[in-house]
């Protein structure tokens, strides 16, 4: 199998990997880079649970072959400060944990842009992010919690 | 108190099976049945792989039983000679590349002759599609309380009908997945499951080891919904086999579209309803049949029938009742455990029908059920003597109350009126659930918890009960801690690992907070006369008796045990079918308000309101949660998410084209609690966790009938079903 040399930036410190152009960043991510942080749900793009910051906007990293990364800055839920984290615990944003990584990255992005809300609600921008256990709603809650500040996530 | 372990999930930090560092280890790929029923006359293996490189296990390599241990022995852990559905496991291979071992997946043929299956449960079977028993039946049950043709006979009005519930996928986040290794003689198996001792029980079966050469640990778990109940007996046997065999550790994690395919789902349903009553609408008669499709081997459907059966009836005083019920087989995958165990099925079909018979007599649906709801003292189906103090009726006042459904009936008509394509409608349920095994079952069970003291005055509670999102590990810390009177910081909540922990049950049927909690209400207050304390004592007093027992004890070890005891008076009958169902019921009523387009026939939930009473409820956001995921999994169930079979197997195994609720799909849902403490239950709580996936399907479905004038009578409602009864 042939490899091929890629450069990018995670979580804001250079990366040089050889790989299969067709490795995805998620297996990157899991399996080589051992940041496990970051969920498969689906594999195709659906569930969001993959969800990273690619040149800071949220992408489904099953879908991102790694060779598409090379010189671009990537972030995974490891870079976020657990100090954002309170109102998604106070609001029961959480239960079994799978989805939550995505659903992390998402809100915090939703959270650094509060002009979407201008145009979109809350559940239309976190519709991306299949959550099986909260009924959405703990997501929700702590989403507008969160919001109004305008923080960068990472 | 918050979640315990939220913060290490929302930064990531949380391992589940699939994140766990092991070295040196292969992947596992399982081949699979590729006819729904058929004789296997070969196994032919691709000429483009180089098998050397493989490890490949097949039903000869099972050193024990070729069974998975359940309720019988009918399924093999891989099929031998025959197949009876689709996606049956046949073969095993591993290697250490997961893209080569799927490649060599793929190149495996088996080849089977076919023979006639049966496909649809709710068709007599042909001579030739019979396969278990004479007749297909897996199970059949009964319930009988009165006499129901005498009463039919008489009653004034009569009503029938016939609802059908389709399969329902669990969606875990999480796929299955199990990781198997050897610890010199040892056998330890990781990975995601509800029921360790389940597991270890399968594994010591098929493999011929004793309990001291296998060992069995929870992995944090990505949800179950009852997905993780039996199924991961399966996985955790494939994983162990090719481990046996590769001397090697093995991991088998299924993708999505694996998941979908093989492994169980929620049982689709026929249920049909004779009912008398009088001409005011109190109820004289309920003859209820209850069909389940089963799958291809029994696996839980008798226990899956006999809840759905017992919880058929609805939560009405009624003094002739019979329920048939029957779970069939068919040549699909084996349906299984799945939130709610049969009574989904049953109360969707019997909260239906309610409003069926109100539009019949021409009586508010509100009305039908007020007057008909279950009093103190009046006796269930099973003849069991409801007298728990709660007023059913006043759970019902509060839904309609906090959903302004008077007001909204009307606002609805005029709404209706002035509107061209769009139609609101809103419906109610009112409906229980019965908390932990039925019957005899926990008694049968024979739960056991310890906890330990630990030398620094803190507390381990070790149980087999697992975490997998509802909050065992946050609700066992509370119970805990305050039975004791320390800080949660001085409860640890050890590993369900079977070589620590003893069979404190499986993590199912609303059963954990309930009864193992009370458990470990009873452990440490066994815990505490263990080091000469009564149960006032409380806090440091507690901690510094168990420092000083360890400083007066070295090398000892402090434990305080529990074991299940039934409630004083509660007796069952498994022959008739008659007693005590279960120890406590929870009680519900819930409201939606749906907006349907008649152009696109899409139906959406625009206003959905749960009350319950549970008893106490532990920790409101937690329990909140609970009954937020369970409403939604049911609008899922109600309006879209539908499995699609070829030959018994699902086709449509993917996220993409099986769809379920998004964020944007369904409203904010609005919870209230009515509190009346059982006393039996942890600090008073009843079970919660399925109890809210029984009521949205009926509720939706009836606000459907209100907007649109139509009596849908099965789910999912897709558009597609919903123009049929539009046009």
């Amino acid at each position: 199998m042939s490899t091929v040399q890629v450069v990018f930036t995670l979580n804001g410190a250079a990366v040089s990997l050889d790989l299969d152009p067709a490795e995805r960043l998620l297996d990157t991510l899991r399996y080589r880079l051992g940041l496990t942080g970051t969920k498969e749900g689906c594999g195709e793009g659906e569930c969001g649970a993959c969800t990273v910051y690619l040149d800071g906007l949220p992408v489904n990293s099953c879908l991102v072959p790694t060779y598409q990364v090379r010189g671009a800055r990537v972030e995974s839920v490891e870079a976020i400060a657990a100090e954002r984290l309170g109102p998604f615990l106070a609001q029961g944003a959480t239960q079994c944990g799978a989805c939550t990584p995505g659903v992390v990255m998402t809100a915090l992005w939703i959270g650094a842009h509060p002009e979407l809300l201008e145009t979109h609600t809350i559940r239309e921008l976190m519709a991306g992010n299949l959550c099986r256990c909260t009924g959405y709603d703990g997501i929700v809650d702590a989403v507008s919690t969160a919001l109004g500040h305008g923080e960068p996530p990472v | 108190m918050q979640r315990r372990e939220g913060l290490a999930k929302l930064t990531g930090r949380e391992r589940y099976v699939d994140d766990l560092p092991l070295e040196n280890f292969l992947w596992g790929m399982t081949v699979r049945s590729p006819a729904p029923r058929g004789r296997i006359t070969a196994v032919r293996f691709g000429n483009d792989v180089d098998w050397s490189e493989f490890v490949i296990v097949d039903h000869r390599d099972i050193p024990g039983p070729n069974e998975i241990l359940l309720i019988e022995r009918d399924q093999p852990v891989l099929a031998a000679s025959h197949v009876r559905h689709v996606h049956e496991a046949v073969l095993l291979v591993a290697h250490p590349s997961r893209e080569m071992a799927r490649r060599a997946a793929q190149a495996v043929e088996i080849v089977v002759v076919p023979e006639p299956a049966a496909l649809d449960f709710r068709v007599a079977p042909r001579p030739e599609q019979i396969q278990y028993a004479a007749d297909n039946v897996l199970k059949q049950l009964k319930i009988e309380k009165g006499d129901v043709e005498r009463a039919l006979a008489h009653a004034p009005v009569v009503v029938e009908g016939a609802y059908e519930t389709g399969a329902q996928e669990h969606v875990y986040l999480e796929t299955q997945g199990m990781i198997a290794w050897l610890e010199e003689d040892v056998l330890v198996v990781k990975g995601s499951m509800q029921c360790p001792y389940y597991v270890l029980n399968a594994l010591q079966h098929a493999l011929g080891r004793d309990e001291r050469r296998v060992r069995v640990i929870q992995a944090p778990t990505g949800g179950g919904f009852g997905g993780k109940e039996e199924y991961p007996s399966t996985i955790a046997l494939h994983a162990a086999l090719l481990a046996l065999k590769a001397r090697r550790p093995v991991k088998l994690v299924y993708d999505r579209s694996e998941d979908m395919a093989a492994t169980t789902k929620r049982h689709p349903a026929l249920v049909r309803h004779r009912t008398g009553l009088t001409e005011d609408g109190r109820l004289l008669a309920q003859d209820i049949e209850v069909i389940l499709d089963g799958g291809a081997y029994v696996t839980l459907s008798p226990v899956v029938l006999s809840r759905g059966i017992i919880h058929a009836a609805g939560p009405y005083a009624c003094d002739h009742v019979r329920i048939a019920g029957r779970a069939m087989f068919s040549n699909a995958v084996p349906f299984g455990a799945f939130r709610g165990f049969g009574a989904p099925q049953t109360l969707f079909a019997c909260e239906r029908h309610m409003d069926v018979i109100a539009r019949t007599l021409r009586m508010d649906p509100v009305e039908l059920r007020r007057k008909n709801l279950i009093r103190d003292g009046q006796r269930t189906a099973t003849g069991q003597v409801i007298q728990d103090g709660t007023d059913r009726v006043a759970v019902l006042e509060r839904a309609l109350a906090l959903s302004t459904f008077e007001e909204k009936r009307r606002a609805h008509t005029a709404f209706n009126a002035a509107q061209r394509s769009k139609r609101r409608g809103i419906g109610l349920a009112t409906f229980y659930h019965g908390a932990g095994f039925t019957g005899g079952g926990e008694v049968h069970l024979n739960s056991r918890l310890r906890v330990a003291g630990l030398p620094d005055g803190r507390i381990e509670v070790l149980s087999a009960n697992i975490e997998m999102g509802q909050g065992t590990l946050t609700v066992f810390t509370q119970i805990a801690a305050e039975r004791l009177g320390v800080t949660p910081d001085d409860v640890v909540i050890g590993e369900p690992d079977t070589a620590r922990v003893p069979n404190s049950g499986p993590t199912v049927a609303s059963r954990t907070t309930m009864v193992v909690g009370h458990l470990i209400e009873r452990a440490v207050d066994d815990l505490r006369t263990r080091v000469g304390l009564d149960d006032r004592a409380r806090g440091s007093v507690v901690k510094d008796a168990i420092a000083h027992w360890y400083a007066a004890h070295p090398g000892g070890r402090l434990v305080g045990e529990a074991v299940y005891e039934p409630p004083p008076g509660i007796s069952w009958d498994e022959q008739r079918y008659q007693g005590d169902a279960y120890g406590a019921f929870a009680w519900a009523a819930y409201v939606a308000e749906v907006e349907v387009d008649l152009r696109t026939c899409a139906t959406r939930v625009i206003d959905f309101v749960a009350v319950q009473e549970v008893g106490k409820v532990i920790n409101p956001t937690l329990a909140r949660g609970q009954v937020q995921g369970g409403v939604v999994q049911g609008v899922g169930w109600a309006l879209m998410e539908e499995c699609k079979f070829k030959d018994g197997a699902m086709v449509n195994n993917q996220l993409t084209n099986y769809l379920i609720p998004t964020s944007d799909d369904v409203p904010p849902i609005r919870v209230a609690f009515v509190e009346n403490p059982y006393p039996h239950g942890a600090q008073g709580a009843k079970g919660l966790g399925e109890l809210p996936i029984d009521g949205p399907a009926p509720a939706i479905l009836n606000a459907v009938a209100a907007a649109t004038g139509t009596e849908p009578r099965a789910i999912p409602l897709t558009p597609e079903r919903l123009m049929d009864l539009t046009r």
